[in-house]
C-alpha cells in the first residue's frame, strides 16, 4: 500500500458515487436497528430495483445518524433529506415519490410532528449548531466498507505520519493541539504519549478503551459501530509515535453490532496492509486484536481493564506505576478512550491549528453527547465545547417535553453530578464542569424533570456503585454499602436528620480512601444532589414526602 | 453458587469427542493454550452451552493449566457469565440511567406483581428468565427491554407483560 494506491481506491469510489444520480443511506445504528431498520434497508433496496432506479441509486447500510428517537431514518445524500419514522412498507412511496418525482414525502419529514419542513436536515436546529469532527462520517459512509471511508479521506492521516513525521514530531503536534482525553478525566492526550514514548522497552502496547460502562451513554459505541476504521487508524497512528506495535480494542460484551463491525475492519485493513507488516512501505508494524468485556463497570478503569485483557478478574491496582510505565504484561502501555482515538487523524490530517479552532483555549475540539431522558430530541449530538447547556438542552436537544419543567442535567454518570437550573447556562468544557460539582465524564447527558426524585436519584446512582464494588478495597466496598443504606432509609422516610449528618460525614472518607476511581467518584452524585437539593432531603426527612412523588413506602405521605 | 443433584450431571467428565468440547478446544490451541485468552475461552464456551457447566470449566481450566479456584474467580467477577442454564425465554429489562429515568423500575414492580419475579430468578415452570441490565446503549429508545435478543424501544409494563404471557403460553 502506498499513497497513489490509496488515492485509486478513493477514487474509484468517489467515481462511483459520481455515477449515481442519488445515494440512499438507511441508519443501521444500533437504535434505528432495533427499531426495524433492516426491514427497511431491504424494502427500500427492493422498491429501488423495482423502479427501475438500480443503475442511478445505490441503497446503503450507514451508522448512527443522531436522531435516534426518531428512527428508523432514511437519508437522501444529493438533497440531505431525512426522513424519520419510516416504516418498511412506506420504502415503496417514498422511492416514488422523492426519487421519481423529486417531491417530498412532506409527513416523514425529520421533526415534521414538530412542525419542521425543511427539506435539507443541514437547516434543522438540531443539526444546524452542530460541529462534526468524532461523527463526520457516522451517517455518512457504511462502515462495513473500507473503500468508503478511504474515500473519505479515510488513512491519509496514517499515510502522512508514517512517510513525512517523525515519532517526536506527531507527538509534538497532538501536545500543540491540546487534544484532552475523552474517557473522562480529561488529561491531555500529548502528554500521555510522550510518557509511554520516553519509556524504553522491547514492547509496547496501546489499548482503545471501548467499555463504555457509564449507564445512560452510547457515544463510544456510535462510533465503533459508524466508524470503525476511524479507531483502526487513530490506533496505528498511536503505535507509531509510541513505539508499540500491538494494540488491543476493549468493547464491551453488551455491544455485538460494534464488536462485528470492528472485526470487520480489521480484516479488511489487513487485507489492504493498512494494518500489519510494512504499513506504506514502511519498518512500521501493527496490529490490532479485539477484546471482548464480561460485563463489569471497574473493568473500564485502566488497571482492571487491563488485568481484564490479562484474563483475569478485573480489579483495579494502586497507582502509580501508571500504565504508561507498566500496563499490560508489564510493559509501557497506552490507553485511551474511543472518542480520543476518533479525533487523532483529524488532528493529523488538518493539523493542530485547525483544531484549536474549535472550542475553548483549555479544551479544545468537540464533545460527543448522548442525550437521553425527560428530552424531545434523545439521540447522539457533538458540539464544540464551551457552548452552553442551554444551547444544547433547548437548541439542540428540543427542549423538556409533556410541557414539564426542567430540574437537572445528569453528567458523569455514578461518577458525576446533578447542574441545576440556575446553572444552565453554564459553559460546558472540563473546568467549568468540575466547578460546579460535575464531571464532564464520558459524554452521557441525562436530564431529568419535575417528577424525578433527586434523592431517589442519588440512591440509585450509589447503588449502582454499590453493586459494580470490586469489593478489593473496604473504603468502597463497605463504604457504598453504607451510603446506600443511609440513602435507602431517607427514601422509605425512615431517615432522621442524624443521617443526614451520617451521609455528610462518611461520603468524604470514601471519596479519600478508596483505591480507584470507583469509590473515589462514587459519593459525587449525593454529594451534588445534597448541594443542590437539599431541600427534597429536608422533605423526606422532616416532612416525610417525596416532593416528585417517586419514593411510594407506607411512611411516606403525600405519596400520589 | 450452591448446586443440587439436579446438576451432577456437570460432574461427570466431559468427553473429547464431543463436537462442543472439540470446538473449545480448537479455540484454545489457536490462542496457543496463552493464560490470558480464558475471558474469550469463556465467551466462547457460554455461546455454546448456553452457560458454563462445571465440567467444562475443568476443562478449560486443565488446557489452560489454570487452578479450577482462578477459574471459578474468573466467572463470578463478571456479570456476562453463569453457572446456571438459562431459562428458554429471557427478558432482560434495562435499568441504566435513561432507562431508570424513563420508568424501567416501573416495568419491574409490575412483573414482580404479576408473576412473582425478580431481577436474577425464573418463573416456577422455568420458562421466562427475568434479568436486567446496565444500558443496552439505546438510552435514545428509553426505557429498553430485550426478549429474546429483541430490542423492545419505549417498552410500557403492559406490552412487556402481554409479550412474557405470550411465551409462557405459546411455550406450555
Ligand atoms: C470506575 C471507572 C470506570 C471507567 N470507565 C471508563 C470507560 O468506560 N471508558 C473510558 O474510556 N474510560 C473509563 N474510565 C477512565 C479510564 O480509567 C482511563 O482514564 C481512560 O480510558 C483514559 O483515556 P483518555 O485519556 O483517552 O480519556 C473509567 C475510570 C474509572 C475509575
Ligand atoms: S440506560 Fe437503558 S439503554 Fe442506556
Amino acid at each position: 500500500m502506498n499513497l497513489e494506491k490509496l488515492n485509486e481506491i478513493a477514487q474509484a469510489a468517489r467515481r462511483k458515487r459520481a455515477g449515481l444520480k442519488n445515494k440512499v443511506c438507511v441508519c443501521a445504528g444500533a437504535g434505528c436497528l432495533s427499531s426495524g431498520a433492516l426491514e427497511v434497508l431491504d424494502a427500500t433496496q427492493k422498491a429501488v430495483r423495482e423502479a427501475g432506479l438500480e443503475k442511478d441509486v445505490q441503497v446503503v447500510p450507514v451508522g448512527c445518524m443522531g436522531a435516534c428517537n426518531q428512527g428508523p431514518l432514511v437519508k437522501m445524500e444529493a438533497e440531505d433529506t431525512v426522513y424519520q419514522k419510516v416504516a418498511a412498507g412506506r420504502a415503496g412511496q417514498i422511492v416514488e415519490k422523492h426519487l421519481r418525482n423529486r417531491s417530498l414525502v412532506d409527513d416523514l419529514l425529520l421533526f415534521s410532528d414538530s412542525g419542521a419542513k425543511e427539506k435539507a436536515s443541514r437547516e434543522l436546529p438540531f443539526y444546524k449548531r452542530q460541529v462534526k469532527v468524532v461523527l463526520e462520517n457516522c451517517g455518512e459512509i457504511n462502515p462495513e466498507e473500507i473503500e468508503d471511508y478511504i474515500a473519505h479521506d479515510g488513512y491519509r492521516a496514517l499515510e502522512k505520519v508514517l512517510t513525512s513525521m517523525s515519532r517526536e514530531e506527531v507527538i509534538g503536534e497532538l501536545k500543540e493541539s491540546g487534544l484532552r482525553g475523552r474517557g473522562g478525566a480529561g488529561f491531555p492526550a500529548g502528554l500521555k504519549w510522550e510518557m509511554v514514548y520516553k519509556y524504553v522497552s522491547d514492547e509496547k502496547y496501546v489499548i482503545c478503551n471501548g467499555d463504555e460502562g457509564d449507564p445512560g451513554a452510547f457515544m463510544d459505541r456510535s462510533v465503533l459501530e459508524g466508524d470503525p476504521h476511524r479507531i483502526l487508524e487513530g490506533m496505528a497512528i498511536a503505535g507509531y509515535a509510541v513505539g508499540a506495535n500491538k494494540g488491543y480494542a476493549y468493547v464491551r460484551g453488551e455491544y455485538p453490532l460494534a464488536i462485528k463491525r470492528l472485526e470487520i475492519a480489521i480484516k479488511q485493513a489487513k487485507k489492504l496492509g493498512l494494518l500489519g507488516q510494512r504499513i506504506f512501505e514502511t519498518d512500521f508494524n501493527f496490529d490490532v486484536e479485539v477484546r471482548i468485556g464480561a460485563g463489569a463497570f471497574v473493568c473500564g478503569e485502566e488497571t482492571a481493564l487491563i488485568a481484564s485483557i490479562e484474563g483475569k478478574r478485573g480489579v483495579p491496582r494502586p497507582r502509580p506505576p501508571y500504565p504508561a510505565e507498566s500496563g499490560l504484561r508489564g510493559k509501557p502501555t497506552l490507553i485511551n478512550n474511543v472518542e480520543t482515538f476518533a479525533n487523532i487523524a483529524p488532528v493529523l490530517r488538518r493539523g493542530a491549528d485547525w483544531f484549536k479552532s474549535i472550542g475553548t483555549p483549555k479544551s479544545p475540539g468537540t464533545k460527543v453527547f448522548a442525550l437521553a431522558g425527560k428530552i424531545a430530541n434523545t439521540g447522539l449530538i457533538e458540539v464544540p465545547m464551551g457552548m452552553t447547556l442551554r444551547e444544547i438542552l433547548f437548541d439542540i436537544g428540543g427542549g423538556i417535553p409533556g410541557g414539564k419543567r426542567f430540574k437537572a442535567a445528569q453528567t458523569g454518570g455514578p461518577s458525576g453530578g446533578c447542574i441545576p437550573e440556575q446553572h444552565l447556562d453554564v459553559r460546558v468544557d472540563y473546568e467549568s464542569l468540575v466547578g460546579l460539582g460535575s464531571i464532564m465524564g464520558s459524554g452521557g447527558l441525562i436530564v431529568m424533570d419535575e417528577s424525578s426524585c433527586m434523592v431517589d436519584v442519588a440512591r440509585y446512582f450509589t447503588e449502582f456503585c454499590m453493586d459494580e464494588s470490586c469489593g478489593k478495597c473496604i473504603p468502597c466496598r463497605v463504604g457504598t454499602t453504607q451510603l446506600h443504606h443511609l440513602l435507602s432509609k431517607i427514601c422509605n422516610g425512615q431517615g432522621t436528620m442524624q443521617d443526614l449528618e451520617l451521609l455528610e460525614e462518611l461520603a468524604p472518607y470514601v471519596k479519600e480512601a478508596s483505591l480507584c476511581g470507583l469509590g473515589q467518584n462514587a459519593p459525587n452524585p449525593l454529594i451534588s444532589t445534597l448541594r443542590y437539593f437539599r431541600d427534597e432531603y429536608l422533605a423526606h426527612i422532616v416532612d416525610k414526602k417525596c416532593p416528585a412523588g417517586v419514593c411510594k413506602t407506607a411512611s411516606l405521605t403525600g405519596v400520589r | 453458587m450452591s448446586f443440587t443433584f439436579q446438576h451432577a450431571a456437570q460432574f461427570t467428565e466431559v468427553q473429547a469427542s464431543d463436537p462442543r468440547i472439540a470446538k473449545i478446544g480448537a479455540a484454545i490451541r489457536q490462542y496457543q493454550r496463552r493464560q490470558d485468552s480464558l475471558i474469550q475461552i469463556l465467551h466462547l464456551a457460554q455461546e455454546i452451552f448456553g452457560y458454563l457447566p462445571v465440567n467444562v470449566l475443568r476443562y478449560i481450566g486443565r488446557e489452560l493449566k489454570i487452578p479450577p479456584s482462578r477459574v471459578y474467580g474468573v466467572v463470578t467477577f463478571y456479570h456476562f457469565f453463569s453457572l446456571k442454564p438459562k431459562a428458554e425465554h429471557s427478558v432482560v429489562v434495562c435499568t441504566g440511567t435513561a432507562c431508570y429515568v424513563k420508568g424501567a423500575q416501573s416495568i419491574l414492580d409490575h412483573l414482580e406483581r404479576k408473576f412473582g419475579i425478580r431481577p436474577g430468578m425464573v418463573t416456577p415452570d422455568n420458562k421466562v428468565g427475568l434479568e436486567q441490565a446496565r444500558c443496552l446503549g439505546a438510552c435514545g429508545l428509553a426505557p429498553a427491554v430485550v426478549i429474546d435478543d429483541k430490542v423492545v424501544a419505549k417498552a410500557t409494563p403492559e406490552e412487556i407483560s402481554a409479550m412474557i404471557q405470550n411465551k409462557v403460553g405459546a411455550a406450555s
